[in-house]
């Protein structure tokens, strides 16, 4: 799923940033998906990530920062999600 | 069916055997109580002492062997995490502790004395833990092991953090590792991340900054454990001591009594909540119903205070450390 949304997003011209959509994903399986999409990435890389408020908001940043990456920026979207920025630690 | 007759060398043999049996039976190991009377004539439970249910793999194998050769060929694993070998016969235990006394180990405690404590795995790799429970745990087994009480069991727990699956509001004293966290405002970027993270609902967003109600905070860490710039440090750290609790057939939530207690202090509190149990329980009294009958207010005065820790003094300061629907909302109404 992670690499078909991923596909979609660059045939649709958007080359910079990946995204990982985890809405009705979830815990511990949003996680994952962000891990694999983040094993993707040179140390540095960045990639959005959309979490469901709730117990996703609680764990993956978590877990994120746990692996040794950054949480960078976190903006409220209109349906109620979140979307992350994550920047790739080592 | 007949009767069997036994030839005179066989009678001699059997006469023996007898002897040697009550030769063999410790009743000094007996007292201790990690042998345990079970329905089944001359059959024990043997209780091995597992502090925080941590055992080494050696030892595992000997509880098995033990199993095998004096028991029925299975273990007991304990809602205090102890392992028992059920039916092992009495006449067995002399062996029984030669085999333990090869791998450095021990039966467990019963009756009213310092039981063998336990523990979760705590900070060692558990992501919520907050303290090293497990280190704690052995020491307290080590200082305290069977101590007599005079009246009733004492039970000893540790939880790593809130979340306490080592339930130390059923305890005697239970121990719940705890932080409390102070915000960089230089440092923080107003991600709300810990805001989002905070279960009670002690942080909330102020002109761009999270804020915190004391009132709420229950000192699990969250929020300093998301925060992804560290903005969010830990101010204090140590231990939530609750005291009086107790389950069986009346159970009992524990009172929190003291906060932030290190390490050190918490051989000192074991020590001193003992010394005031021994002195002013009646009987069979547990502690939590010795702190009832005389006052929590004269426990916390004469067993706590004089320690130098931060005393937790009234319901207010409580409340965000209990679940509700236990003795205090009785008390109160
Ligand atoms: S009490 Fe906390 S640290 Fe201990 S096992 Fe439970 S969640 Fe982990
Ligand atoms: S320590 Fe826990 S309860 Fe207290 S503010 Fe942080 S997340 Fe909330
Ligand atoms: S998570 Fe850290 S940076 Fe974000 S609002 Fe909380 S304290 Fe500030």
């Amino acid at each position: 799923m992670t690499a078909r949304r991923l596909e979609q997003n660059a045939s649709a011209g958007v080359p910079e940033v990946p995204l990982v959509d985890c809405r009705g994903v979830a815990c511990p399986t949003n996680f994952v998906l962000v891990k694999l999409a983040l094993e993707e990435l040179d140390p540095g890389g960045v990639l959005d990530v959309l979490l469901d408020e709730g117990q996703p908001m609680r764990n993956v940043p978590r877990s994120v920062k746990e692996d040794g990456h950054r949480v960078v920026t976190v903006e409220p979207q209109e349906d109620g999600s979140f979307r992350l920025r994550i920047r790739c630690g080592a | 069916m007949a009767v069997e007759e036994a030839t005179p060398l066989e009678g001699l043999k059997a006469e023996l055997r007898k002897e040697s049996r009550r030769a063999h039976l410790n009743f000094a190991d007996l007292k201790s109580g990690g042998y345990i009377k079970q329905t089944q004539k001359d059959l024990f439970t043997v209780r091995l002492r597992c502090p925080g249910g941590r055992v080494t793999t050696e030892q595992m194998r000997v509880a098995s062997e033990i199993a095998e050769r004096y028991g029925r060929g299975t273990v007991h694993l304990t809602v205090r995490q102890s392992i028992e070998v059920p039916y092992v016969h009495h006449a067995d235990f002399p062996a029984v502790q030669e085999m333990l006394k090869g791998v450095d180990w021990s039966i467990a405690t019963c009756g009213p004395r310092v039981r063998v404590p336990t523990a979760c795995a705590g900070c060692e790799y558990n992501p919520n833990g907050l303290g090293d429970t497990q280190g704690l745990c052995r020491e307290v087994d080590r200082r305290f092991f069977g101590t007599p009480t005079g009246h009733h069991k004492f039970k000893i727990s540790f939880s790593g953090c809130p979340i306490d699956c080592f339930r130390t509001r059923e305890m005697d004293l239970g121990f719940q590792a705890m932080v409390g966290p102070r915000l960089d405002e230089a440092a923080c970027n107003g991600c709300t991340l810990c805001v989002q993270a905070c279960e009670d609902k002690a942080l909330v967003m102020q002109a761009k900054l999270p804020v915190r109600d004391d009132s709420k905070c229950n000192n699990c860490g969250d929020c300093i454990k998301v925060c992804p710039i560290d903005a969010m440090l830990p101010r204090q750290r140590g231990w939530l001591v609750r005291v009086g609790g107790r389950h069986g057939k009346h159970p009992l939530f524990a009172y929190e009594v003291a906060r932030y207690v290190s390490d050190e202090q918490v051989f000192v509190l074991i020590e001193r909540a003992l010394a005031w149990y021994r002195e002013n329980a009646e009987g069979r009294e547990r502690l939590g119903a010795a702190i009832q009958r005389l006052g929590l207010n004269r426990f916390i005065d004469e067993a706590i205070r004089p320690t130098g820790v931060e005393v937790i003094d009234n319901e207010a300061d409580r409340r965000p450390y209990w679940t509700g629907g236990n003795f205090y909302d009785r008390a109160a109404a």
